[in-house]
């Protein structure tokens, strides 16, 4: 295995934030259409999975006529294999506040929220003194922004922007159709930009050093670095920031202990990558023109020959069974269903093609789910159930 | 400690009687009592004028809004793929051997509850798990008996780790 270049180390999300005072006060000297401008010529996407253009969602909240808007930090970090925005808040917090705050002087909002999933509660105190801290500076500058604290309460759902803002208002986290989308109907109504928070982190970037630091990372489509949380079987678990566009073939040689029989890109929600696949793919945003890209919110799980692939599936199905909102019929008896199914095949009380049927279910759901957790499963069920058949009947 | 009714009344002067200020307020009554009672959601549901159905169809949606009486100290054991990969069965037998409950069970003295939760973020210290709102990675058999064994020598004393 010779790979093909060495994995690029990035440092910008936790290089030293000490100059936030300068950053802002120099971003809320700039007209705010130059703004939007370099995070556009930036070419940002969400680093939350979903990968939306994040100057353009400034924009459109921008020029939404609404004297009242939101700006939200989606702190409710609940994909399984990600942990990397507990460790930006935890390292540099200021950074993210000065972002949000930026954001507001751009679209034109003096309140903004972030939501923070309940399991990071020990956090509280120290966010919330970072922002009192960020508060008082905004004070000074003669800024009129408020920022508060709100704490989720153990929904992994609640991550999808709009069970966010239905949490947000004292609901059931149920997701809402879309459209209307947030930038023009968010949080009580109102215009809202949502953000994930190393998103935020990385305008934080992009304002310091200009767009081009930032572009000149990455490969065409997927731009900059992104965060990493690598777990699973590896020697050195842990979070990295590296370039996008790596090919995962690179990325194994890196972090796995020689014996990766799959990596699972993206969380439960994403896809699982035999070994077979390593080399033709790369971790990025869907567009590119070789091979398969695949996007992530960040989250490298790696497995080794060791592990049974049916356990996983298992783990995952259990898990999307129990996080299911309930609201939509695909979604809620999709899953319990995948996990029953796979369950019988393995026992026996189904034949092996019985597996061909789940998978025509998941595309169903993958059609009919009203949002990205219900059309999400088809990735990891399809991806595993293709490539490890054997290990679903045995 | 103040009586519940109190508790409800002083949350709702905090956060505001509005619909949005729901979950701040169970959050708060849960932070005291360990659970929501329906003697709590009822009075909730008055104080923000809101149909008792509503406060308990929206308390009941989050894993972390208890409403069944919970012990002093709540332990929360993540299951998910990495943890579960990582042995968290051995140290969930572990738990269960010393305190003598299964998972979803409270001990007799009200001291000590067991639940299974989902990703905790912690997988790349797993097994991890949560006591309350602290919480203890890299776990082992032996690694969470002693953890334990704080908590028991602590429990006669007023203390409190409920942030």
């Amino acid at each position: 295995m010779t790979p093909g270049y060495d994995l690029k180390r990035v440092d910008f999300i936790f290089q030293d934030e000490s100059d936030w005072k300068e950053i802002l006060q120099k971003s809320l000297g700039r007209p705010s259409a130059e703004l939007i401008n370099e995070l556009i010529s930036s070419e940002l996407k969400g680093r939350g999975g979903a990968g939306f253009p994040t100057g353009f969602k400034w924009k459109l909240a921008a020029d939404e006529l609404n004297p009242i808007k939101y700006i939200i930090c989606n702190a409710d970090e609940g994909e399984p294999g990600t942990f990397k925005d507990r460790e930006i808040l935890t390292k540099v917090p200021m950074k993210v506040l000065t972002a949000m705050a930026i954001c507001g002087y751009v679209v034109g909002s003096h309140e903004a929220y972030i939501y923070l999933r309940g399991e990071y509660f020990f956090l509280q105190p120290a966010l919330n003194k970072a922002i009192q801290e960020f508060q008082a500076t905004c004070q000074e500058l003669n800024f009129d922004f408020r920022i508060n604290l709100f704490m989720g309460a153990g929904a992994y759902i609640c991550g999808e922007e709009t069970a966010l803002f239905e949490s947000m208002e004292g609901k059931r986290g149920e997701p809402r159709n879309k459209p209307p989308y947030p930038t023009s109907f968010g949080y009580l109504g109102k215009p809202t930009v949502i953000n994930n928070v190393e998103t935020l982190a990385h305008t934080y970037t992009i304002f310091k050093y200009g767009a081009k630091r930032f572009y000149d990372l990455g490969v065409q489509y997927s731009r900059g670095s992104k965060l990493f949380s690598v777990s699973g079987d590896t020697p050195k678990p842990g979070i990295y920031e590296l370039e996008l566009g790596m090919s995962l073939l690179d990325f194994v040689h890196d972090f796995g202990d020689g014996d990766t029989k799959a990596v699972q890109v993206g969380g439960a929600s994403g896809f699982l990558v035999p070994q077979k696949r390593f080399a033709e793919t790369t971790i990025g945003f869907q567009g590119k023109l070789t091979g398969i890209s695949l996007p992530t919110g960040g989250s490298m799980m790696l497995f080794n020959s060791s592990r049974s692939m049916y356990n996983v599936l298992d783990n995952y199905l259990e898990f999307f069974r129990e996080e299911s909102c309930g609201q939509c019929t695909p979604c809620r008896v999709g899953c319990q269903q995948l996990l029953n199914g796979i369950k019988a095949v393995k026992r026996g009380e189904k034949n092996a093609l019985y597996l061909d049927k789940l998978l025509r279910l998941t595309e169903t759901m993958q059609y009919t789910a009203k949002c990205g957790l219900g059309q999400s499963v088809a990735n990891s069920f399809s991806s595993i159930v293709e490539n490890f058949r054997e290990e679903m009947i045995y | 400690m103040v009586a519940v009714l109190e508790l409800i009344d002083n949350l709702a002067g905090q956060y505001g009687r509005d619909r949005s200020s729901l979950l701040p307020i169970l959050q708060g009554v849960v932070k005291q009592e360990n659970y929501l009672s329906e003697y709590a959601m009822i009075e909730i549901a008055r104080a923000l004028n809101l149909p008792a159905a509503e406060v308990y169809g929206t308390a009941t949606f989050y894993s972390f809004l208890e409403y069944k009486k919970m012990g002093k100290y709540l332990i929360r054991i993540c299951k998910t793929i990495t943890c579960s990969m990582k042995g968290k069965n051995q140290v969930l037998m572990a738990i269960e051997d010393m305190l003598k409950i299964k998972v979803g069970e409270t001990t007799p003295d009200g001291m000590f509850s067991l639940l299974q939760t989902n990703c905790l973020g912690f997988c790349h210290m797993a097994p991890a798990m949560l006591i309350n709102f602290d919480v203890y990675t890299d776990l082992t058999p032996e690694k969470v008996r002693e953890i334990l064994s704080g908590y028991l020598n602590k429990k006669g004393g007023a203390d409190d780790t409920r942030i």
